[in-house]
């Protein structure tokens, strides 16, 4: 029986197993806390029905069972509670739970256990900081790719560009303003500065070169879902978007400029500048300030500013009349296109798939899965303010993401990975992101030792080895931590594996090699700590095994055992 | 088991090997006795080894200034044309390329319609315009899944790609996948840091959740994540590691490649030629010249290429290797023949050029022509899958293969594509 004192001791003490004491005392309860995710299990099978009386979640469970009755798909059952609880940490916060976070999931029978985890995550004071950090990280890959910034000569100020969105998720700052000073943003790219506006980075590299192309291409992609790179040079075929729209809405851009501002001692790029200046027009008209451009046959056209839907606005190039930006920022926010498209986003980063493919397009040559569904969450989006977190909300607790990624005879062939239309009928397994790998390694004990700053820097780097530039313009990437043999050498031999397999005293392997359970308990917990399950008898036999071969050195053993964990397949997964 | 044999970890001889084998405890299996022989020497492959080397020019390299000179015209350019050892003429900043022509052919009616960077690239890495609903595998994965039959001996990853990122492996599945290095051939965390006996141990381990899992019906990348495994071990372990290690190699071979990131990769795309994997991309990216084009070929990216590119042709020759090697040349797409404002080129895919040779195929052809502004192709109109055939059937791989997709469709090698039949020999 777990006394009212030991709660508190869970609820009050910090979630990273750090403290010798504690772990003890995790360890001496263990096997009533394995019994606890049983009853957590069976409770969850008699009562499978999530979070219904939210509106929100209602309308995409209807959309969802709908649609399955319809293609007559039998959807998985729902997960067990420990495997979704590892999922929805992941997912929100970007990281597996510790031991402790999942025992507090398991031990909670209230039938609303998963609705209180996912309002814990979204708004409990003690993960702001974790989730502040997994989302900026998510968003400064959108905005600024893996790369940017990372080089000496990029005008992009990375941490500048994670600032700013940290901020903005530990806030929850309303999307929509996000998206508007993201478009608008003047000032510095780098802290410190002393009009430091870390929203710069977004455009401090697109503005420059080649009138603003990568400014309008990535607005109106990211934010808007329309692709239209391939209009600048000509009308696309299967394109909706035409040349001149593609020039009418790089005329936006046109009175933004990024200035270098160079360090004292050197020729070295220090920061940007990204200002709005008076726009002559290339013909020289400032009051009427046009953009040329040229059509395949050769013929010269005019372009102003006009946005996607056909509004124009006035189109003086001087700032002190017309604002560009701040003009096309008003208009964005007025466009139902910007709710679908973060609607898009965030489903296709907790469900694996977007409603469409590319996620990130929204043109109508693109086949949408759940028209319906994605309008009316755009609506409802709009509805609550642009809330992100509630969106996070209704997305992770409704029925499509309670579902267990085992498929059944019926509804194998939901498989988005074969080319069918997804109906998300079943989780679809994916494996972690390398920031999502990175911080769970780190909170299984793979920590470096340093300042924050310091430990922010080798993060950066260790990512960096992944990112693999491609030598356009555009600045293409491509990432291999895929799978691909990079990454499996890097898990076999990488220092944070080897931090994280560590078993000297005060890490977190060494705390529990060092606790007073018997062997067979501690294996259990780094099953379950690892891949949210207990170990199978084979694998216990092979761990007693390996204690053999150690001869009797368990915490060599558990090494060996832990190592191999984190390179299963199943550690790397979401599932 | 059967993927925890077979090597000797680096570092450790033969007979200490065996004394650890003997000496591991109930988790020791008969496996670890060794099959067969431990080291592939270069002498030892097949007579017949082929393989091929992509040069990919990412961005989209301005062909027009390069193998298909329009000097005169409006569209030409500054650079004017020299002869060559072949029956063409080419860009005046080549020079060492050009006394390597007549190994060499262009295909000067490429004539294709993805203009735009990813799907360019796509399409002519696989044949194929991009589809959101199938991943198509890229040339690399095709030809190291086709070549592989033979090279048992092969230890380390049969696709490598130097300096880029190359395309993946598509519906083969992740063993197919390129193994990306820098063009310094320092592979980051290859260094094993556990006596071997424990490292099986943990191998074997691994094994045993990996097999539980797979057989959860957990699909085919379970099964690829095992497969990536045991490729990888096998690599940690291989003498054939030495091949990235170009620094080995003489000053003077070294200083015949050129002392930059795409000669390094070139000089190690021989070295992996010659322990036999079937496939090397090498990466030579900035060729995406919106502005100032003609400064960034000729002060940059020209003399770069026609030093290491000479080098690699010549250097395969020498070594009698250039009959088994194919070689291509090729970016997304070409550029524009008007040179915008900004004295740039912008992308143009309606005719453009690449270069081929080696291996089955014939050099010193100009294959194709375009106007004289070279606005068009005035041949035939050779496409991404009609190349990938000719290279294919170059590396003598039959193109009445036909794979099937994971969704169970059939799809024919190099997208049915037909030959360039003045490249046959």
């Amino acid at each position: 029986m777990i006394t009212n004192q030991q709660t508190t001791c869970i609820r009050t003490s910090s979630h990273r197993l750090s403290n010798l004491r504690w772990e003890v005392w995790l360890l001496s309860t263990y096997a009533l806390w394995g019994a606890l995710i049983t009853v957590g299990v069976s409770a969850r099978a008699a009562s499978p029905g999530v979070a219904a009386e939210i509106a929100q979640v209602e309308l995409i469970n209807t959309s969802m069972e709908h649609q399955w009755k319809e293609l007559g798909l039998v959807p998985s059952p729902v997960e067990d509670g420990p495997k979704w609880c590892r999922r929805v940490f992941l997912d929100l916060i970007g990281r597996i739970p510790t031991l402790e976070e999942m025992r507090e999931f398991a031990q909670d029978r209230d039938s609303k256990k998963r609705e209180k985890l996912v309002d814990r995550l979204l708004n409990d004071p003690r993960y702001t900081e974790e989730f502040a950090e997994h989302w900026a990280a998510l968003w400064s890959n959108v905005l600024i790719g893996r790369s940017g910034g990372n080089n000496r000569r990029s005008l992009i100020n990375r941490e500048g560009m994670g600032k700013y969105l940290r901020d903005c998720f530990a806030s929850n700052k309303p999307y929509n303003q996000m998206v508007f000073e993201l478009v608008t943003a003047t000032g510095a790219t780098k802290p410190g500065e002393e009009n430091f506006n870390g929203a710069t980075n977004f455009l401090a590299e697109k503005v420059n070169d080649e009138n603003g192309t990568l400014a309008t291409s990535a607005t109106s992609r990211i934010f808007l879902g329309m692709q239209v790179q391939c209009t600048q040079c000509h009308n696309h075929p299967f394109n909706q978007w035409k040349q001149q729209k593609f020039w009418e809405f790089n005329s936006f851009f046109r009175q933004t400029r990024a200035l270098r501002r160079y360090s004292d001692a050197s020729r070295d790029i220090d920061h940007v500048e990204l200002i709005d200046e008076d726009f002559a027009g290339e013909g020289g008209r400032p009051s009427e300030a046009e953009v040329y451009y040229e059509e395949r046959n050769g013929m010269a056209r005019v372009a102003y500013p006009v946005f996607i839907d056909g509004t124009s606005i006035d189109r003086s190039g001087y700032v002190g009349q017309t604002n560009r930006r701040q003009e096309l920022g008003k208009l964005m926010m007025a466009s139902e296109f910007l709710d679908k498209m973060l609607v898009n986003r965030l489903w296709a980063h907790f469900m694996g798939y977007g409603f469409t493919k590319p996620m990130d397009d929204l043109g109508p040559h693109t086949a949408v899965s759940h028209p319906q569904l994605l309008d009316q969450l755009g609506q409802a989006l709009r509805d609550s303010s642009y809330d992100m977190r509630a969106l996070m909300a209704w997305i992770t607790l409704s029925k499509p993401y309670q579902l267990s990624s085992k498929v059944g005879p019926n509804n194998m062939s939901d498989d988005p990975a074969l080319g069918a239309v997804p109906q998300f009928s079943h989780f679809y397994l994916r494996q972690m992101s390398a920031e999502q790998l990175y911080h769970s390694l780190v909170q299984v004990g793979g920590q470096s030792k340093g300042t924050l700053e310091q430990q922010q820097a080798e993060r950066d780097s260790w990512l960096e080895q992944f990112v693999v530039a491609f030598g356009t313009d555009e600045g293409d990437e491509a990432t291999t931590f895929n799978g691909s043999i990079p990454q499996a050498l890097m898990m076999f031999n990488g220092d944070l594996i080897q931090r994280a397999t560590a078993v000297t005293p005060g890490t977190w392997l060494g705390n529990l090699a060092a606790s007073p359970s018997p062997y067979p308990d501690k294996v259990q917990m780094l099953f379950t700590a690892g891949l949210a399950r207990r170990a199978r008898p084979e694998e216990m036999k092979i761990a007693s095994q390996l204690l053999q071969a150690r001869k009797g050195k368990a915490d060599e053993a558990l090494q060996d055992l832990w190592w191999a964990v984190l390179n299963s397949n199943e550690f790397i997964l979401v599932q | 088991m059967a993927w925890m044999s077979n090597q000797t970890p680096r570092g450790m001889t033969r007979r200490h090997f065996m004394q650890h084998a003997a000496g591991a405890s109930a988790l020791a299996s008969t496996s670890l006795a060794l099959g067969h022989s431990l080291y592939a020497h270069a002498d030892e492959l097949r007579a017949n080894h082929k393989s091929a080397i992509l040069l990919w020019m990412g961005g989209g390299p301005s062909t027009i200034d390069l193998w298909d000179l329009k000097p005169g015209m409006a569209t030409g350019g500054p650079f004017q044309p020299i002869s060559t050892t072949g029956d063409m003429q080419i860009c005046e900043h080549l020079p060492q390329i050009a006394k390597q022509m007549h190994n060499l052919s262009i295909v000067r009616s490429m004539s294709t319609r993805e203009a735009d960077h990813d799907r360019g690239r796509y399409y002519m890495h696989t044949g194929f315009v991009p589809n959101p609903n199938i991943e198509h595998p890229s040339y690399g994965s095709v030809v190291a899944h086709e070549l592989m039959a033979g090279r048992h001996d092969l230890q380390i990853p049969p696709f490598i790609s130097v300096g880029g990122a190359s395309e993946g492996p598509g519906f083969l599945g992740m063993a197919w996948a390129p193994f990306s290095v820098s063009s310094d051939g320092r592979i980051r965390n290859l260094e094993m840091t556990l006596d071997d006996t424990r490292l099986r141990q943990r191998m074997k381990t691994l094994e045993l959740i990996e097999t539980g899992f797979i057989g959860q019906q957990r699909g085919p990348a379970a099964e690829d994540h095992q497969k990536i495994l045991k490729k990888t071990f096998d690599l940690m372990s291989s003498q054939q590691m030495e091949a990235f290690k170009v620094d080995q190699e003489s000053e003077s071979a070294k200083q015949r490649y050129g002392d930059t990131a795409f000669g390094r990769g070139c000089l190690m795309a021989r070295r992996l030629v010659e322990v036999g994997v079937p496939f090397i991309e090498v990466d030579l990216g900035g060729w995406d010249n919106h502005n100032g084009i003609h400064n960034t070929l000729s002060t940059g990216l020209l003399p770069t290429l026609d030093q290491a590119m000479s080098a690699l042709v010549e250097d395969l020759e020498q070594r009698q290797r250039l009959k088994d090697t194919v070689i291509i040349w090729m970016g997304e797409f070409g550029r524009t023949p008007i040179i915008n404002a900004n004295a740039g080129r912008d992308h143009w895919a309606r005719c453009w050029s690449v270069v081929v040779g080696g291996g089955d195929l014939k050099g010193g052809l100009a294959v194709g022509a375009t106007d004289a502004e070279g606005r068009q192709a005035t041949s035939e109109p050779y496409s991404a899958e009609d190349l990938m055939a000719t290279v294919c059937h170059g590396l003598g791989i039959s193109l009445e293969t036909t794979y099937q997709s994971k969704n169970g469709r059939p799809m024919k090698i190099a997208n049915g594509g037909k030959l360039i039949r003045e490249l046959m020999s």
